[in-house]
């Protein structure tokens, strides 16, 4: 582990995001005011995870550390929970503006579902996980995301798109996902 | 048919979101006569004597399932509302979470009551945002007006509801791990018992339910008992056991249909007409070769099937594990079935939480066959070992912890016992599926 890490997270304008902690003091009253929902502190690790990786676009481990610290846990514990949802990004692997992800199971399948996640890998120039060159889109497969009646479909970030089936369609959301 | 929807009454509607539409549609007025007319148990009662039974998959019998908690328990007690809904091919929570959300929260209320729950959490996975802001805005205006936190309308009931988001895992579908995920661990479900209903989240007695389910509840304390009986299919007189089919089921249609979408119907419609009639037919003018009934888990049904009744007891007679979700997707006459079993095994290999031996390998080891199977290197023994592996991983077998496995090796044996021939067309000619092998798509 290396605590001075250095690291930085390749935002816009070359500049780094959040590069070494502390979190910012408004994510650190976010996740402290969760707390009370809970009659224990370590139910609040998937929302602060979750809060940690909306802001930053990954969680870092100093992040880890400090998310450990106000929960009274160990990071170890933290970084337990955090590594069976593979859902959350490290340093290594930051997110990129916008996460599209590709639906691959069995209803999207049957109507396209392979072709749009190819189609998508031609026209983004990346294979599933990572993240096109400017920074804006990452592109994932996801398992059944619940809008079957429209498929095949997509997610950006955590809002459906249906009906994903002419290549006019997949044009116009790479460009309204670059401009952002 | 001359059935009337009931849970999907208000959905697409102008303001079928907000508290003050809900209520010019008399929401919560069943909420207000049963705080002041009924107690819990009265409330249990109710549930428990209408037959309903969970729409979450398993078909427990909802009230009965109530009645576990410890009585004169000193609390707290919990709610889990059980919105993770993964399960492939399904798509009705998120329906009635995104578009009627005070609907499922006045059922929330109405069993918290029964039950005393304190604390409910709707545990929602992150795919469904829209459904999350949607059901947050309606717990911010329920709190505000006075229906949910201490003395709901003016009650000596008082109850929290919060939201908690997934994280992208479908073992957190299943009760034990949708709590351990809850208490912020990894979602390795619970070896029961414990039911949760004794020990669950934070230890304490827990219920989780599905919030078709809860949605069921507003409508079974709103128009009685007799109603929800007239709908459905009654118990089997023959069968001491059958706990009858009462109720409206939404029905999710996808895949190979005209009009994939969502119906309400009484119990007990069959495929056929779910196909024919409600999704306007097999897509292509194409005829069907089979579905999966009941998302990936229950297996998979032929076309000559299809004029099985989707109830607690019809699929199970076509050798489908059960109901499930009660969602149908077809696949037509061109479909290989390699590449549909292959995307079902690739499904549960990927989301096998990894804590039991058999589960973890043979998802593993069922997953790496249909990848040899669908590039045209399929080995003559194959066949046996898939039949081998899906027969010894699951609760059934007695070899796992929760049911992933089961609903992993059901589709396995279904798909090679009903279509036979296709496999061992593949194996003997060593063709490739039609599928072609896509670039840079094949991260897996």
């Amino acid at each position: 582990m290396n605590p001075a890490n250095t690291h930085s997270h390749p935002a816009e304008n070359g500049k780094p995001a959040c590069s070494s902690g502390p979190l910012p003091a408004k994510l650190r009253e976010q996740i402290i005011a969760l707390l009370p929902r809970y009659p224990n502190k370590q139910a609040v690790t998937l929302p602060a995870l979750h809060l940690v990786q909306d802001e930053l676009r990954r969680v870092p481990l100093w992040a880890i550390r400090e998310i450990a610290g106000i929960l009274d846990l160990s990071p170890a514990e933290v970084h337990d929970t955090m590594s069976f949802y593979g859902f959350f990004r490290t340093d290594e692997n930051p997110l990129g503006k916008t996460r599209l992800w590709v639906c691959r199971s069995l209803a999207c399948q049957l109507r396209g579902g392979d072709e749009l996640l190819a189609e998508f890998c031609d026209k983004l120039g990346v294979a599933p996980t990572q993240t096109t060159a400017d920074g804006k889109i990452t592109l994932e497969f996801a398992e059944c995301i619940g809008a079957c009646e429209g498929a095949p479909a997509v997610m950006v970030d955590d809002t459906h798109r249906h009906s994903l089936d002419k290549p006019e369609k997949v044009d116009a959301l790479i460009k309204e996902l670059r401009a952002r | 048919m001359g059935y009337e929807p009931v849970l999907l009454a208000r959905v697409g509607k102008r303001d079928s979101l907000s508290l003050e539409g809900y209520r010019r549609d008399g929401g919560y007025t069943t909420l207000a006569r049963v705080l002041k007319e009924m107690t819990g148990e009265q409330v249990t009662d109710q549930v428990k004597n209408s037959g309903l039974r969970g729409r979450g998959g398993a078909g427990f019998p909802t009230g009965l399932k109530w009645t576990f908690l410890p009585k004169g328990h000193p609390g707290p007690i919990y709610l889990c509302v059980n919105v993770d809904e993964s399960e492939p091919c399904t798509f009705n929570n998120r329906v009635l979470v995104e578009q009627d959300p005070h609907q499922v929260l006045e059922g929330i209320i109405l069993a918290c009551y029964a039950f005393k729950a304190t604390t409910a959490y709707f545990y929602i996975r992150y795919e469904y945002g829209t459904g999350m802001r949607n059901m947050q805005k309606a717990i911010n205006e329920a709190y505000a007006a006075g229906l949910l936190g201490k003395n709901i309308l003016g009650s000596s009931y008082s109850l929290d509801v919060f939201v908690h988001r997934g994280a992208g895992a479908y073992i957190c579908g299943e009760e034990t791990g949708l709590i351990e995920s809850l208490e912020g661990k990894r979602a390795w479900p619970r070896i029961k018992p414990p039911f949760p209903a004794i020990e669950g989240a934070f230890r304490k007695p827990t219920i989780v339910n599905n919030p078709e389910t809860l949605a069921n509840v507003v409508h079974i304390m709103k128009n009685g008992i007799d109603w929800f009986k007239s709908i459905g299919v009654p118990p089997d007189p023959k069968n001491p056991r059958d706990m009858g089919s009462y109720g409206p089921k939404l029905y999710c249609i996808s895949g190979h249909v005209n009009k994939p979408g969502l119906v309400e119907l009484p119990l007990g419609v069959t495929v056929r007409e779910l196909v024919d009639k409600h999704a306007g037919g097999v897509w292509k003018g194409k005829k069907a070769k089979g579905c999966i009934p009941g998302g990936n888990s229950m297996g998979l049904m032929t076309e000559k099937e299809f004029d099985t009744p989707m109830d607690f007891n019809g699929p199970g007679r076509v050798g489908c594990l059960g109901l499930g979700t009660g969602a149908v997707t077809v696949f037509d006459e061109d479909t290989s079935i390699v590449d549909v079993l292959h995307n079902l095994c690739r499904f549960f290999q990927h989301e096998s939480c990894g804590q039991c031996t058999p589960c973890r390998e043979g998802t593993g080891w069922m997953f790496k066959i249909m990848d040899r199977l669908k590039a045209g290197r399929g080995r003559k023994e194959d066949l046996a070992v898939l039949e081998e592996v899906a027969d010894k991983i699951g609760i059934m077998p007695g070899t796992t912890i929760c049911g992933l496995a089961d609903g992993a090796g059901w589709p396995v044996k279904t798909a090679i016992r009903k279509y036979r021939a296709e496999f061992e067309q593949y194996l003997r000619s060593g063709q490739a599926s039609k599928a072609k092998a896509l670039p840079l798509a094949a991260a897996h």
